[in-house]
């Protein structure tokens, strides 16, 4: 057993029998599965199995019709995004949801916003423990940023970086939170092997030096089987696989879904 | 030129006000993706509550000066505006989060009926006054330079600073404070706000609250220079060219868009005036609209918005 096994300890997220319908779709069909404390879960599947609404479910954009949560010891039959982020759940987005026209700086500091206490007036009027407590946030975003190597952008407006960058300011943002969990969807979609590298880097980074529980869903599978402790199958909303990478890829009903079979 | 000068900054000032009126329907539009109708009927409530209270609680309370009854007046106005965000934060949008954009301006336009209303019915509706005490002698300037100087009229000059200087507060608040960066961050991705725990009915309630701040200096200047009555809430609708030709998602937007068709307004009407019998004024604003529409209907700092086909 080695460092990493030993690390993971118990249950943190618990889904039992998810289904989730869009009218008379299905998108999620009695999905139970569970997420360990310090590990790296990865969710695969085609396309169109489920796989964000699965962590939409997690994350409280998306109530289910039938199942429950059960987060940190907590049962919820529904949760709201807001509930999620209190409770210490942070997300990236699969199609970049930053807010463009503010600056790298900016957009990490939202993710500090659960952690303001000063109130309006406070702020309004630049009061002393409003202005210490922006410094103090701010100096945690900069460590940040200084970790996700983007220093030459701090003061660019995101929506004018190369789009590598952006996924890294959204990684940077949710990171603010000092999540419990962190949810990353498809935090790779679209990079070059380089920036691959780096965005993989990262997130083994955070998940051995601050212990965040990382949720992602990611479909290179090279990326996927280095460094997932376990995956997730999915496959038109029903989970076909639950296991670690190499056990996973044997199975002859993941194979058939996702991998492909020859002849 | 001391003419010139003399139309040009009394368009300055003019436009001053709308950019404070077309400030109110931006700052909405942008948190919450609604057209606020109702943005002309808090003009009206604001200056109708300003002008009675300012004249009753002298008699209420039994003190004798102005000053104290205005600032009073206005203290309790604002709260009256906070009071009804509140409620049309509470009551009406927080049940239509998610609809359709026409829903939403549909509830806004019945919220406007209901203002206009429920101030004429709690305040009365005939002409009142505001008198804030702004200076009405004109004063002339720059007498050195030109024949005769430039006349400026030292009540819109009052009227101008003001609103520049709520202007400028608002723009250091939402630049530099930790709600303000919460704002901007609703306006840009309600999504991502959200996923970072930002409330988006507490940042509703601010908007609402500034959109009634601006509401309320609107109101007062307009009904302090023109009397308070119910043609008042019809101002909003001068506003609106100026949302139109700044960009509905733009701030500075606003300010310009309010700025441009101030100076327009009253440059058009000298100017141009005479080869078309005059009146120019009253929609001159509003063809500058309607081209804009036609040839660049973001505005001119709006977001272009592009939709897949």
């Amino acid at each position: 057993m080695g460092a990493r096994e030993r690390r993971i300890g118990d249950v943190i997220l618990e889904m039992a029998n998810i289904s989730l319908t869009f009218g008379g779709v299905k998108a999620l069909a009695d999905i139970s599965f569970d997420v360990r404390e310090h590990e790296i879960r990865a969710i695969i599947g085609p396309n169109g199995a489920g796989k964000s609404s699965l962590l939409n479910v997690i994350n409280g954009v998306y109530v289910p019709q039938q199942g429950s949560i059960r987060f940190a010891g907590k049962q919820f039959d529904r949760m709201t995004p807001r509930q999620a982020a209190q409770m210490g759940i942070a997300r990236t987005f699969q199609n970049l949801a930053l807010f463009k026209g503010m600056s790298v700086l900016d957009n990490i500091m939202t993710g500090r916003n659960l952690r303001m206490r000063c109130g309006l007036l406070a702020q309004a009027i630049r009061a002393g423990p409003a202005l210490a407590e922006e410094h103090r946030h701010r100096e945690f975003v900069e460590h940040i940023i200084e970790f996700l190597e983007i220093q030459p952008w701090r003061k660019t407006p995101v929506g004018r970086l190369p789009y590598g960058l952006q996924k890294r300011v959204d990684l940077g943002r949710a990171l603010a939170m000092e999540p419990h969990m962190l949810l990353l969807d498809e935090p790779m979609a679209g990079m070059n092997i380089e920036e691959k590298q780096d965005m993989s880097r990262y997130i083994l980074d955070v998940n051995d030096e601050f212990g965040t529980t990382i949720v992602l869903i990611e479909h290179d599978m090279g990326v996927v089987m280095d460094i997932s402790d376990r995956l997730v199958v999915l496959d038109y909303g029903k989970k076909i696989g639950d296991g670690p990478p190499n056990v996973v890829c044997a199975d002859a009903a993941v194979i058939r879904a996702y991998l492909g079979v020859t002849a | 030129m001391g003419f010139f000068l003399e139309t040009l900054i009394s368009g300055l000032m003019s436009g001053m006000l709308y950019a404070l009126v077309g400030l109110g329907f931006v700052l909405i539009f942008k948190a919450s993706g609604v057209f606020n109708f109702a943005q002309g009927a808090m003009v009206l409530v604001a200056a109708l509550s300003m002008a009675r209270f300012s004249e009753w609680l002298p008699r209420w309370l039994g003190f004798e000066s102005v000053l104290w009854a205005n600032v009073l007046a206005f203290a309790l106005s604002a709260l009256l505006l906070f009071v009804l965000a509140y409620a049309i934060e509470r009551l009406v949008l927080r049940h239509l989060v998610n609809q359709e954009a026409t829903t939403l301006l549909m509830a806004t336009l019945g919220i406007s009926y209901f203002l206009d209303g429920l101030g004429q019915f709690s305040f009365g509706s005939s002409v009142y006054s505001i008198d804030i005490g702004m200076p009405k002698n004109p004063w002339f300037a720059f007498e050195g330079i030109f024949e005769g100087g430039v006349l400026i009229s030292l009540e819109d000059l009052t009227a101008a600073i003001v609103a520049a200087l709520l202007v400028t507060t608002l723009a250091l608040f939402f630049q530099f404070t930790a709600t303000g960066r919460a704002l901007r961050a609703v306006a840009d991705d309600h999504q991502a706000a959200q996923s970072v725990g930002i409330a988006l009915n507490r940042i509703w309630l601010i908007v609402w609250c500034i959109a009634g701040l601006c509401a309320l200096v609107a109101g007062m200047i307009w009904g302090s220079k023109f009397g308070v009555q119910f043609t008042l809430s019809t101002v909003a609708l001068r506003a609106l060219p100026v949302v139109i030709l700044g960009g509905l998602t733009s701030i500075p937007g606003a300010i310009i868009g309010g700025l441009i068709i101030g100076v327009g307004e009253k440059l058009s009407e000298v100017y141009l005036g005479a080869w078309v019998g005059g009146g120019i004024e009253i929609w001159f604003a509003y063809v500058l609209a309607l081209l804009f529409l036609l040839f660049q209907p973001q505005g001119l700092f709006g977001e272009r918005i592009i939709d897949r086909v």
